[in-house]
């Protein structure tokens, strides 16, 4: 018996059929995982699931009864919760607060005893929570804990949960599955979107595979190895990008960061006393736990974060100071660790190329349309963007968007390249896409600087290997001398190399 | 729930389909006639005569279809000044007491300028109602751009600020001495803005209010800093990232938008009243943050909000002249309009479906 049957779903955006004919089976008590590329209608199908978009043809049924499901509302009636990358939370609100939301009995809501109702809720469903803890002083991980405590709440029954690892931490990630794996065996049924493979076997019971909104099968995880996997995704064999030939010594130094401190947000010291130098045609890659100072390092390079102390040399010229047009104009290539961050939804693919280098689209003022357009069609081509240029950025799937992000800078052939988790949400195929390009900008003689939470990217792709930890690099060690092992116990802090 | 009986849903939609715009205000149209019609009855007049006097008769005679023109100027002018600052994300509610600060400056250069000629004085004023919009515009557009104080209130605040300072000049200094009227003098004719057909009130305003419109829409669509407004508007974050000036772009768009919002006054006191006066403004700076949303902040949709505005204004004026009924009920009208316009707009976004 089916806990949830999506029969024949088809949605279209205007031409594109995001699901076509798309059936999809749930089992009451398992983790069944969503598996297909950027753009392969995933969270399509998990949203017309959660009543945010109507099917265009096709049945839903949930217990074996066909409902009609027209908003999350709807859904959540039928036990179907959904947790999103985009957290809705409120964070000024406590947790006990934000799990209630809109489904308190009352008008007057009685602190003390939400507070102990939702306690007791996480308590029953093992969820490490402090339901009295403002939502604003949490970290990703124990906010998403937060949705997850939210829907349970709501009595769900079913819980998709779309991409939830790529914001996690390792330690956070190994907590969820604690989490999902208890709630398995309390009979529930959980939705698992991910693009890590080696997750998708720890974790699931079965796999559904998507590939241009079309099913291809589904399949039990104990049965299948990750390259199959990978294999009815794209169609065909991939093969993992990785690091060739060795770098030559003699290379001058392109980067230099010197003695770089940084503030957070909070306005403590997250960055002391950085000092990388990138040389030309290398890749160096800075290794560390998620929250370490990653955020401020990249953001600092951007040139959107203010730097407390220190100096940013590209080839001698000093860059402290500069505003981020003034980054992009001395030749250093930057995209954003969020690529929301990066990009405005609203506008479209044109206008997002070419956002970065208005000034030469621009004559007297007047914006070059047939220029831009050009330009567009071009860079949607060398980089097989998914995407006609006319398309508003919100309407692509994470892979698509960080091929624009990436198209935007390479095609400039910058000196310096700033890359903070670039293949993060991405396929295999399009991750591989991705470190190709890395590989090219280095083999072209551009310094590239890969800020990564990925060990394994890290490893593939960088000469040489930097660790952070807690707003310190901790050593640097060349990519021949640097073990998965070595470069664990620098993470940890548990050992320095200076 | 037992019943299979079909039920009609709203369902949001991304992308609203063309056709319905042009459908909006005549759907307004006939609602508001219905929700209307009670009352029309009541001050006992003919719903439908009433209407034909509303919205026909205005275009029936040449005077009448002038006059739609007329009091869509300042209405074009407000609304693009509107657009440009909600374009770039600033939500400029100030367009009333910037529209004041123009109208000060060109009714002291009116009067100041009496001996000069017409070719200097006319664009003098226009120049000067722009610069004073714009200064009026400055202290909260610097306030936001500096300090990150909220635009939305002290715009507010600084149109009651405006109308005392329009009502001290007014009760002092620029009391008409003759009449004792709180009006300032009359300005030199050398400043008042040339008719465009003789015997009627169309005036040069309406060219310079087409021509804002027209700078508005080459700005938005054919710039970069249009471009640069947008994603500034539509994104900060990304926006900074990309390289551009946020607090600029927003500055500029501030200034811009009270620029217009000056020569709307200018166009008020050279083109219609020669005076300063009190109540030189039919709360055209907030009507023009609607023509704005309706015309959902493109030129050409503020160019058509204002004309349908225009319309409803005249033919106001016309009801209550012919069927003598009172003036309030051209107002309630013109009201509940509004309101019911400002309804479909949204729900424009939504579709009925068949459950
Ligand atoms: N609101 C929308 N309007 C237009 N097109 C859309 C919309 N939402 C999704 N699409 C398109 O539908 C296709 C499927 O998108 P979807 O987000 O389901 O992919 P996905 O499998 O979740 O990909 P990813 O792994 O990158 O998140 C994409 O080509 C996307 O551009
Ligand atoms: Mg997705």
């Amino acid at each position: 018996m089916y806990i949830v049957d999506m029969l024949g779903i088809t949605k279209t955006f205007g031409e594109l059929v995001a699901n076509d004919n798309v059936d999809f089976q749930l089992r009451k008590g398992e983790i069944h995982a969503l598996l297909g590329e950027n753009g392969a209608g995933k969270t399509t199908l998990m949203r017309i699931l959660y009543g945010l978009y109507r099917p265009d043809t096709g049945v839903i049924k949930v217990g074996e009864q066909p409902v009609e499901i027209h908003s999350p509302k709807d859904a959540i009636a039928n036990g179907i919760g959904m947790v999103t990358q985009h957290f809705a939370l409120v964070p000024p609100l406590s947790v006990a607060e934000n799990v209630v939301l809109g489904n308190t009995d009352g008008f007057v809501v009685n602190r003390a005893a939400i507070e102990e109702k939702v306690g007791a809720a996480a308590r029953r469903f093992g969820i490490e929570i402090d339901p009295k803890a403002l939502v604003r002083h949490l970290a990703v991980g124990q906010r998403q804990r937060v949705e997850i405590l939210k829907a349970l709440y709501r009595n769900a029954r079913v819980l998709i949960l779309d991409e939830p690892t790529a914001v996690l931490v390792p330690q956070e990630v190994d907590a969820l599955f604690e989490t999902l794996n208890r709630l398995k065996a309390d009979g529930l049924s959980v939705i698992f979107i991910s693009h890590k493979l080696h997750e998708v076997t720890q974790i699931t019971d079965r796999v559904t595979v998507l590939r241009d909104g079309k099913l291809i099968g589904t399949v039990d995880t104990s049965g299948i190895s990750q390259s199959q996997l990978a294999a009815m995704m794209v169609g065909r064999e991939t093969f993992g990008v990785t690091r060739k030939g060795e770098q030559h010594e003699q290379q001058p130094v392109t980067l230099r960061i010197q003695n770089l401190c940084a503030k957070n947000d909070q306005g403590m010291l997250a960055l002391t006393n950085i000092c990388i130098d990138v040389k030309a045609g290398e890749i160096l890659g800075i290794a560390g736990v998620g929250g370490n100072g990653q955020k401020e390092l990249a953001e600092t390079l951007c040139g959107v974060r203010d730097c407390a102390s220190g100096s940013i040399q590209l080839e001698g010229k000093e860059l402290i100071g500069k505003t981020p047009a003034g980054f992009t104009q001395a030749g250093v290539g930057r995209i954003p660790e969020d690529r929301h961050e990066g990009m405005v939804g609203d506008l479209t693919v044109t206008e997002n190329l070419a956002l970065e280098h208005l000034n030469e689209y621009t004559r007297s003022g007047v914006l070059d349309h047939k220029a831009t357009r050009r330009q567009a069609e071009e860079l949607i081509h060398q980089f097989q963007i998914k995407a006609r240029p006319n398309d508003p950025v919100r309407t692509l799937s994470g892979g698509n968007m960080q091929k624009v992000l990436l198209a935007r800078v390479l095609s400039r052939n910058p000196k310096a390249v700033i890359v903070p988790q670039p293949t993060r949400g991405l396929d295999v195929g399009a991750t591989d896409y991705v470190r190709q390009q890395l590989l090219e900008q280095r083999d072209r003689g551009a310094a590239v600087l890969l800020i990564s939470e990925d060990l394994d990217e890290i490893l593939a792709l960088s000469d040489r290997i930097a660790v952070i930890y807690e707003g310190e690099i901790v050593g640097i060690l060349p990519a021949a001398e640097a073990t998965p092992e070595r470069l664990g116990l620098l993470m940890s802090g548990a050992i320095k190399e200076h | 729930m037992e019943t299979s009986r079909p039920r009609l849903r709203f369902v949001k939609t991304d992308n609203p389909p063309v056709w319905v715009r042009p459908l909006i205000p005549v759907l307004a149209l006939v609602v508001t006639f219905i929700l209307t019609s009670g009352l029309i009855i009541w001050a006992s007049a003919s719903p439908f005569e009433t209407y034909y006097h509303f919205l026909i008769s205005p275009l029936t005679t040449r005077v009448s279809a002038l006059e739609i023109l007329v009091k869509a100027t300042p209405l074009m002018l407000t609304g693009a000044a509107v657009t440009f600052a909600f374009a770039a994300g600033y939500y400029n509610i100030g367009a009333e007491g910037q529209l004041f600060a123009g109208a000060i400056a060109a009714a002291g250069l009116g009067v100041a300028m009496k001996e000069i000629p017409a070719v200097i004085t006319i664009p003098s004023i226009v120049i000067a109602g722009f610069a004073a919009g714009m200064a009026w515009a400055a202290i909260p557009a610097l306030l936001k751009v500096k300090l990150q104080v909220d635009e939305v209130v002290t715009t507010l605040l600084l149109n009651s600020v405006m109308g005392f300072i329009v009502s001290a000049l007014l009760n002092g200094p620029w009391r008409d001495p003759n009449s004792g009227w709180p009006q300032s003098p009359e300005i030199g004719a050398s400043a008042i803005f040339f008719k465009l057909i003789p015997r009627s009130r169309l005036n040069l305003g309406f060219v310079i209010g087409l021509l804002v419109i027209l700078v508005l829409w080459f700005v938005l669509t054919r710039t970069s800093f249009g471009l640069k407004m947008r994603a500034v508007g539509l994104g900060k974050p990304a926006a900074r990232f990309a390289g551009i000036h946020v607090g600029r772009t927003t500055l500029i768009a501030a200034l811009v938008s009270g620029g217009i919002a000056g020569i709307a006054g200018v166009a008020e006191v050279a083109g219609i009243q020669y005076h300063l006066i009190g109540d030189l403004s039919a709360g055209y700076g907030y009507t023009g943050i609607i023509i704005a949303t309706l015309g959902s902040l493109n030129a050409v949709g503020v160019f058509i909000a204002s004309l349908f505005f225009g319309l409803v204004d005249a033919g106001a004026q016309t009801v209550s002249r012919v069927l003598g009924v009172p003036v309030y009920l051209g107002e309630i009208t013109q009201a509940t309009m509004l309101l019911v316009a400002l309804g479909f707009f949204l729900l424009q976004r939504y579709r009925l479906r068949r459950m």
